[in-house]
């Protein structure tokens, strides 16, 4: 809310006890709401002061400009040529002199118009930088006139306002009371412990007939409005409000429009009550219904937007007609206008959950409902009503009918709130005495009964409808004893163990491992299109993801059930800008649908690379990514997991993203825990990447499975013995055949089996290959003997040519 | 000419080739031709028979002392002409140590990654445990055991990705407080926690704005916990992220989940509190939102709010990030640009 601090001054004396506007915004930002901004119209603004305008003559070389002589100081008379239409001999203007910094940063130079000399210019408000979406209709129409009584030669602004301060604040949604300027200065008059003198206007005498004759009004049902009120106002001049009401609604960011308009957002700002006007002329019915909206309603609301309304909608009907959106914004078959005689004032308390959802859904989020939403203050609804009426007698000259039309009113009973110091103490850290907490209260305006040496009753105002338990009372206390005062200590308590579970802290060690490995971890959106969302799932299956009721974007629709995916459009998003080496890693969640109301959640990691692991050196040229290299990271990795099933890489060519020949599944124990390989060149188009290579694992099935024991095994004292053997195989024979047979036939000593060679080429027959592996055999406990090593090794080759037909070479 | 004079001679004439010699092949000839069993001081030896008795030894002694001179010459000689080779190698070797080293392929951690590690670090240490909780939450959870029940205006705050009325991505990590509430056991000590994690909104993607970002909530409920308590823990974090000599003061707020509820901000950390156009020239950062947990929550999850009270508090990753490096744009974040991640090293 924008918060005027001249008005602010009206009911509490601030600025008299040095309170500077700058200093009230903080405390008000360390108290009670947020500050957005705090500034003064004439803020950058200078030489700009009041002239009158002694002579007026037409231009003589223009058909719309104006020579005029206008007296700036007492003893100074400049000439300034003025093209707006409503100058003239007499008037009090706004003038900018040579040297003037006026609205957008403009200066004014002495300068000449069509040959004659002009000093200065004549201003509208809005040249002045007041927004045209507050300045009156009549600021558009030509320069401003300033009253009779301004002083020549002053500075212009304490007569039109901007010498007033204007602190915006940005209220939370529990705070509806600080929605106004009651509630501000209630506020402020506790924070500061300063008197307040609340002017209000009383309505000193009704002289029409009884309002109860124009109008009837029934509320359907009391939950839409609590509280339903109406005046009848008669013989209305609808006109120009005076300065002083323009001011303060301009400076309140409210543009003026007429008098009785502006009277309902005056009273609006000063008590936060929202008022509406109807023409009562207008009304087609002098029944009044508030009532939900008919399901496919009408109504052109003041704006001109026609609505169409939805059952849950709430509105004002006159007979069966809907004439405005309750709370929301008046209909405009009914609105005050210049012609307008009599005037039907309502003042109420519509539901906030209703208005909110009727703002929300029309998208029309106004003064009036923005108040609504937050809840209104009970106690000032007539109040706020009579005072407004005071003023159409006053400013409009109307005539008011006798009593109020009650269409509902509803109790607001007071609430009483029990409350303990020592209480009060253990939960803010505080040390603050039953007394201290007393005059907290009594600051704030709220009664209090001392019950015994701890306990007390608190009275709530109704004003403060966020109020209902000691936890807000506690929140009262804290705010005003002021928070920089409590202490900082350290919750004292039995000690806890805490720290990362076992499953964390192999999360966060894995991370490192491939960190080490040289992938950069990336983070990317785990919302995507539901065709991303379905690829490279570690167990394809045909399976629709979770989508989400009303997405925000075509690109974020649906949860993922892979995390490469998302790795491919960080490489795409790298490639595009000429990064072509990318090595990435991502761990989180998957969400695999599982028949359930959520998705199962998976934590899954994924890598992808494309390009080279290391940049190109001046020495050492940077090698491709290739599968194998991958997968050597994929290994590493596997084994910081310390798993103790099986491993294997089995070929695989059913997945449609990758390439059918460079793909393999990663099992543990013959369960699939992942895969790895080249993504589908046809993919990688799609994603509009160069070739890329990938891996994803399913990291619950790492996390559960077996892990192996940490035990050490001594180093064995005797020599091992090696032997070399090449084979010949047929191509489609694979490594692990080979290893495999070794394996088995092996015997007690051979300790490992290295592949050191590959080749499949022109020097061999056609459809056959060649591996070479070095075998190596060690006793744990005595020295190998030659012949025994020569036996075990016979019986190795032996089986390869058994088993795979190979040739030993 | 007798054998003395003869040995004598041959001994001048060894050591003057010996020390006109340049490399080890002559070396090794010099050393075989002199000293070799066919060489001429065993041919002078030869003679001895036609030395007297008392001659003999004394010449024999004297051939072996001459054979060790013109030995230790030749060793002397050899070893100087290996150093003189090595050293003509080294020199041969130099190489421009200004040249780069090799690269060697190291990743990063991303900065939100390092950001949440040294959070949970911070707590851990304290004795807070870490709850992770599901990305895809129910609404009992994401709002209504969190004191925000339909319609609450607090609803509006956070725009929402429904799946379905009653399924929804969280906008919080905070339906770990309930969670957790519900399943700890007071008997055994107040319950410390901190939930990390992604977090969605239904927001449109700008350079402040994302529809995924990340959040850490922190919970402590047990007997006697004070907001003092919080403050001084907020405090003590605050001053392990940002610096030692960073204040933290607090002011009211609103969160449906917390009574009293504050904002904490923290001395600007790049002015130290003279106002830059970080702090756009307030002096002060919002870096968290935190509050005395509502006896709402604790009631909800089952927990007496007239025996048990605490604190919760929450803080964005993201926000601390762009805040500790100035990143200008949150989508920087979830691009995972590699020249953007490369910046960030561990030390953080
Ligand atoms: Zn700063």
């Amino acid at each position: 809310m924008k918060v005027s601090y001249q008005w602010l001054n009206e009911y509490l004396p601030l600025a008299k006890n040095g309170i500077k506007p700058a200093a009230l915004a903080e405390k008000l930002a360390r108290t009670s709401v947020d500050i957005n901004e705090v500034s003064s119209p004439k803020d950058g603004l200078k030489k700009v002061v009041v002239g009158l305008v002694k002579e007026c003559v037409p231009h003589p070389n223009s058909d719309h400009l104006h020579v005029c002589q206008v007296q700036v100081s007492d003893d100074e008379t400049v000439q300034i040529v003025c093209g707006a239409p409503n100058v003239a001999a007499g008037e009090k203007v706004i003038v900018a002199l040579h040297g003037a910094r006026i609205g957008n940063n403009v200066k004014i130079k002495r300068s000449k118009m069509r040959g004659e000399e002009s000093n200065g210019m004549l201003c509208a408000l809005q040249e002045l930088g007041v927004s045209t979406s507050v300045t009156p209709k009549s600021d558009d129409e030509g320069i401003w006139i300033l009253p009779d009584d301004a002083k020549v030669g002053e500075p212009v602004w304490p007569y039109v306002g901007m010498d007033d301060t204007i602190i915006d604040t940005d209220v939370t949604p529990n705070r509806g009371d600080m929605l106004s300027i009651y509630g501000n200065v209630n506020d402020l008059s506790a924070i500061y412990d300063l008197k307040k003198n609340f002017r209000q206007h009383a309505l000193a005498s009704e002289d029409g007939g009884p309002a109860s004759d124009k109008v009837k009004i029934s509320v359907a049902d009391d939950k839409i409005a609590p509280v339903y009120k109406m005046r009848v106002i008669e013989n209305v001049k609808v006109a120009d409000s005076p300065l002083w009401l323009k001011v303060k609604l301009m400076n309140s960011g409210v543009r003026p429009i007429n008098n009785v308009v502006d009277i309902t957002n005056y009273i609006l700002l000063k008590y936060g009550q929202p008022l509406h006007s109807f023409d009562y002329d207008k009304l087609p019915s002098h029944d009044i219904n508030v009532r939900h909206a008919h399901e496919g309603e009408k109504l052109t609301t003041l704006d001109d937007e026609e609505r169409v309304l939805k059952a849950n909608d709430i509105v004002i009907a006159a007979g069966d007609t809907a004439v405005a959106l309750a709370g929301t914004m008046g209909g405009k078959s009914t609105m005050v206008d210049n012609n307008t005689k009599t005037v039907a004032l309502e003042a109420a308390i519509f539901d906030p959950v209703m208005v909110r959802k009727q703002a929300r859904r029309l998208d029309l989020h106004s003064e009036s409902s923005m108040r609504f939403e937050r809840g209104i203050n009970p106690e000032t609804v007539e109040t706020a009503l009579n005072e407004a009426a005071y003023w159409l007698t006053q400013l409009a000259n109307g005539t008011v009918d006798q009593g109020i039309v009650v269409g509902n009113q509803s109790d607001y009973p007071a609430k009483t709130i029990q409350m303990s110091t020592a209480k009060v103490n253990d939960t803010l850290g505080t040390d603050l005495s039953l007394a201290d907490l007393l005059d907290i209260f009594r600051r704030l305006d709220f009664a209090t009964e001392k019950i015994d040496d701890d306990q007390f009753k608190v009275v709530v105002p109704a004003r403060r409808w966020d109020i209902s338990i000691p936890a807000d009372l506690n929140e009262e206390i804290a705010r005003l004893y002021g928070y920089d005062k409590i202490p900082s200590t350290l919750p004292v308590m039995t000690r806890t163990l805490g720290g990362l579970t076992d499953r964390q802290r192999r999360l966060r060690a894995s991370r490192h491992v491939l960190e080490g490995l040289g992938l950069d971890q990336a983070i990317s959106y785990s919302l995507t299109t539901v065709a991303k969302a379905k690829q490279f799932m570690v167990e394809p299956q045909d399976v629709e993801p979770m989508v989400l009721s009303y997405p925000m974007s075509s690109d974020h629709v649906a949860t993922r059930m892979n995390i490469v995916s998302g790795l491919l459009n960080d490489i795409a998003y790298n490639h595009a800008r000429n990064v072509d080496n990318v090595a990435l890693y991502e761990q989180g969640r998957v969400f695999i649908p599982a028949g359930g109301e959520r998705p199962r959640e998976e934590e899954h990691v994924a890598g992808a690379v494309t390009g080279s692991l290391y940049a190109d050196n001046w020495h050492m040229k940077g090698d491709q990514i290739d599968f194998f290299q991958l997968k050597g990271i994929v290994e590493q990795y596997l084994k910081n997991f310390a798993v103790n099933g099986k491993v294997e890489f089995v070929a695989d060519s059913s997945r449609p993203e990758m390439h059918p020949g460079r793909t393999a599944n990663i099992l543990l124990d013959n369960q699939q825990v992942g895969f790895i390989g080249e993504v589908h060149p046809q993919t990688a188009k799609e994603y509009k990447i160069p070739e890329t290579y990938v891996f994803e694992l399913n990291l619950e099935a790492l996390l559960k499975a077996d892990r192996r024991d940490k035990h050490y095994e001594a180093i064995s004292k005797y020599p091992s013995i090696t032997r070399d053997i090449a084979l010949l195989v047929d191509s489609s024979v694979t490594n692990a055949d080979v290893v495999n047979a070794i394996n088995e036939k092996g015997g007690a000593f051979l300790t490992d089996v290295h592949l050191f060679d590959v080749y499949e080429g022109s020097h061999l027959p056609k459809g056959k290959k060649s591996l070479a592996y070095t075998l190596t055999y060690r006793d744990q406990n005595d020295t190998l003997k030659e012949e025994t090593v020569n036996k075990a090794f016979a019986k190795v080759e032996a089986h390869l040519t058994d088993a795979l037909g190979a040739e030993i070479r | 000419m007798g054998i003395r004079e003869k040995l004598e001679e041959l001994r001048d004439q060894g050591l003057a080739d010996i020390q006109k010699t340049a490399d080890l092949d002559s070396i090794n000839k010099i050393r075989v031709r002199l000293l070799g069993k066919k060489g001429p001081i065993t041919n002078v030896l030869r003679g001895m028979k036609d030395l007297s008795a008392e001659e003999r030894p004394q010449v024999g002694k004297f051939a072996n002392q001459i054979k060790q001179d013109l030995q230790a010459k030749l060793d002397e000689k050899k070893s100087q002409i290996e150093d003189d080779l090595l050293q003509a190698k080294l020199q041969s070797e130099k190489i421009d140590v200004t040249l780069p080293g090799t690269s060697v392929a190291q990743g990063q951690p991303h900065v939100i990654q390092q950001v949440i590690d040294q959070v949970v670090d911070i707590f851990t240490d304290m004795g807070y445990q870490v709850a992770v909780g599901d990305e895809v939450e129910e609404e009992e959870y994401n709002f209504e055991k969190l004191n925000l029940p339909k319609d609450h205006p607090a609803r509006d705050m956070q725009d929402t990705f429904y799946v379905t009325p009653s399924i929804l991505m969280r906008t919080q990590t905070s339906p770990m407080q309930a969670r957790m509430l519900e399943k700890h056991d007071f008997s055994k000590g107040p319950l410390k926690m901190i939930s990390p994690g992604k977090v969605y909104r239904r927001d449109t993607d700008d350079a402040t704005h994302s529809h995924q970002f990340h959040q850490i909530e922190g919970m402590v409920v047990g007997k006697h916990i004070t907001m003092a308590d919080l403050k001084g823990t907020l405090e003590l974090v605050a001053q392990k992220l940002f610096g030692d000599q960073l204040q933290v003061r607090l002011r009211p707020s609103y969160f449906p989940f917390t009574e009293p509820s504050v904002e904490a901000d923290i001395t600007c950390f790049n002015c130290m509190g003279k106002g830059c156009p970080i702090c756009k020239g307030t002096g002060w950062i919002e870096v968290l939102g935190a509050g005395m947990t509502h006896p709402n929550v604790l009631k909800m999850s089952g927990v007496d709010p007239n025996v048990y009270g605490g604190f919760a508090f929450g803080l964005g990753p993201d926000r601390f990030a762009m805040l500790k490096y100035g990143v200008e744009d949150i989508r920087d974040f979830y691009l995972n640009d590699v020249r953007f991640l490369n910046q960030f090293d561990q030390k953080g």
